[in-house]
């Protein structure tokens, strides 16, 4: 069956079933959801308004039995940031949307009567339109429990929590995993905009019907190969032990673990909040150390995390997460950490913007640094009854800073940055600056070459070389983020020669097309410039291409560095 | 020369996590690395006191040396 566009109006409540365009047929995931974005939403528009869409779109192999292929992008012009935003996450639903035949799902309008709720339904035929009373106000985990009852287990769930109806600009877009825990499509304030539209959930028909696939043979050899060079990835193995979460000691022994609201580079208490004390945490409670995020994927970095009874606490209980909560907020407990993880999936809020947001909170003396159980109280309390406190909590770390009068306030574009200090590991810097998101690691993961010594080795306190190596991963980022593949393929895309060559013969094999390796890099070039001329037209310049003021004012221990990459070496990133 | 030898991850296993130890002069990281059993193979990263260093290094007295596998995340 061909893939379709899904069309969803909601001011006058009507759905349409309409055929690809031929310039769209070729992309996926992130490369579609900003080529849409890029065509249909006006730049200037209001995010929360009638005129910005909500797009989802799988991946290019989304669907298909390639490994690690299940992730599902959203799209839409961020209330956070003004900017063009794609989150992509994992979870069940990217897969079965593209067997359905769902190219892209576009959500546009608004409805006219601001008291009424609607949840979206997908199958082969459509999309049905219904009113919603059932589950409004309940957190995402109580959603996606009424949903297993009303529409049978395996039904895919994308919803939004209280901080979405709220249309808080923190609200995160939640996935069903294959666990019936949650995803999160994290960054930028998503779950506003599907706020801002009235729906509270998207449930998607479970379906036997498969990928079609043009060359299966091929496919099927390209697959293997691909497979093998993640599982034989050295990484791989490290984050179905430690996750994510093993990055907190080595960014910590580089000096480049933001602690302290951005005041230090290494944290006390890193050790009690490590990937290592984790792993042997789970093991002792009876956790699960390898979890996946979506069926197919080889690398389980995802974990469950148990409490002191055994009992589910948390899971994907990321890095970024933890150390926002520990070292920003200086929590040097993992069970606070876990407590308040679980509290941000269930009101469904970026426990990134969130999290930060509180380190800003902490040193306007809203609270206390290292004060655990006064961050889940204010997360229950205040952000998920939409206090004003709460609500400014809720609204990001750069609101916080604005209502509190904070002047360290560490956000690009609105948007919080995440747990690398670009003082002491510079290539994140430029990724932080230049991204056509706002501060966002995820576009061009610099940690890598870093830190981590893959891709080669850039010296993370020398000026040289970091706008290149930005530049060249988001690229490559931006591709990759388009085939519906997990971004930690790219530990074993950087350093395995066998890795990148399958990715490409997977792509040529589902399409029958003859892609080859500049073609992808063109499709990275090709998104990025359709992102950053939508933040043109939107009123952005290269003015916003930059960091605080503060990076460049106070030294950051222990090497006692500052931010020092002159602004025409952040604005050469654009030359290409 | 003493110095501090920090180990991360697996390599913690059956062995340590952090050990103040005495080595002789103009000792290089991979012999130290090789001194505790660690396949050179494994190894990641390797810092001297916050800072990348390479295998041939020659660690100071007073120095942190940190050694890791490999490893990621993000």
């Amino acid at each position: 069956m061909a893939d379709k566009i899904f069309r969803v109006n909601m001011s006058d409540l009507s759905t349409k079933v309409e055929a690809v365009p031929e310039g769209w047929m070729g992309l996926g995931g992130r490369g579609l959801t900003s080529t849409i974005v890029a065509a249909e939403v006006k730049p200037t528009c209001h995010p929360l308004g009638k005129n910005n869409k909500l797009i989802f779109a799988p991946g290019l192999l989304s669907g298909t039995s390639a490994a690690n292929s299940g992730r599902l992008s959203c799209g839409a012009k961020s209330p956070l940031t003004g900017t063009i935003k794609e989150a992509n996450a994992g979870g069940t639903s990217a897969q079965m949307l593209a067997k359905l035949g769902v190219k892209a799902l576009i959500i546009e309008g608004k409805p006219a009567d601001a008291n009424k709720w609607y949840s979206l339904h997908v199958n082969e035929a459509g999309v049905t339109i219904k009113e919603e009373t059932e589950v409004m106000g309940l957190g995402n985990f109580a959603v996606v429990e009424a949903l297993n009852k009303r529409l049978g287990p395996k039904v895919g769930v994308i919803s939004i929590g209280p901080a979405g109806e709220m249309t808080m600009l923190g609200a995160n877009i939640s996935i069903k995993d294959p666990d019936n825990h949650l995803r999160s499509c994290g960054r930028g304030g998503l779950g506003a905009v599907m706020g801002s539209k009235k729906i509270k959930f998207i449930s998607v028909e479970p379906t036997d019907q498969k990928v079609a696939i043009a060359d299966p043979e091929a496919f099927k050899i390209a697959s293997r190969t691909f497979a093998k060079a993640l599982i034989d990835n050295p990484i791989s193995k490290a984050l179905g032990q430690y996750g994510t979460n093993v990055l907190v000691n080595i960014i910590n022994e580089s000096g480049g673990l933001p602690t302290r609201n951005f005041t230090s580079g290494q944290f006390e208490g890193h050790e009690a909040i490590s990937g290592e004390t984790m792993y042997d945490t789970i093991v002792a409670r009876g956790g699960k150390p390898k979890h996946n995020c979506h069926p197919g994927c080889v690398i389980n970095c995802s974990q469950i995390y148990a409490d002191v009874k055994g009992q589910y606490k948390t899971s994907g209980f990321e890095y970024e997460s933890i150390w926002a909560l520990g070292a920003d907020c200086c929590v040097d407990n993992l069970d606070h950490i876990a407590e308040a993880d679980n509290i941000m999936d269930d009101l469904g809020i970026d426990s990134i913007e969130t999290a930060v947001a509180f380190g800003v909170a902490m040193e306007a003396g809203v609270l206390q640094f290292g004060d655990g159980a006064e961050v889940c109280r204010m997360l229950r309390e205040e952000v998920g009854k939409g206090t004003p406190l709460g609500r400014i909590i809720g609204n990001g770390a750069g609101f916080v800073g604005k209502a509190f009068g904070v002047t360290r306030v560490p956000v690009v574009k609105n948007q919080a940055i995440p747990a690398y200090d670009p003082r002491a590991i510079k290539g994140i810097g430029i990724t932080y600056a230049t991204s056509t998101q706002g501060a966002d690691h995820t576009m061009g993961y610099t940690i890598a070459t870093n830190i981590l010594g893959v891709g080669g080795k850039v010296d993370p306190l020398s000026k040289e070389g970091q706008v290149e190596l930005s530049r060249n991963l988001q690229i490559a980022t931006a591709a990759i983020d388009s085939t519906g593949m997990c971004l930690f393929i790219a530990f074993a895309a950087l350093d395995d020669a066998t890795c990148l060559p399958a990715l490409i013969d997977l792509l040529n094999a589902r399409f029958g097309i003859h892609l080859v390796a500049n073609d992808v890099t063109n499709l990275g070039m090709t998104i990025l410039k359709t992102e950053r001329a939508f933040n043109l037209a939107a009123g952005f310049t290269n003015k916003d291409d930059r960091l605080p003021e503060f990076f460049s004012e106070e030294p950051i221990a222990p090497h006692n560095v500052v931010w020092d990459i002159s602004d025409e070496a952040i604005d050469s990133f654009w030359n290409f | 020369m003493q110095l501090t030898v920090k180990l991360f991850a697996y390599f913690r296993d059956n062995r340590f996590k952090e050990k103040f130890a005495d080595y002789p002069e103009g000792t290089t990281v991979e012999e130290i690395i090789r001194s505790l059993g660690i396949p050179l193979d494994e190894v990641g990263v390797t810092m001297i006191n916050s800072r990348h260093c390479e295998l041939q290094q020659i660690p100071a007295a007073g120095d942190q040396l940190a050694i890791f596998p490999n490893i990621g995340g993000g």
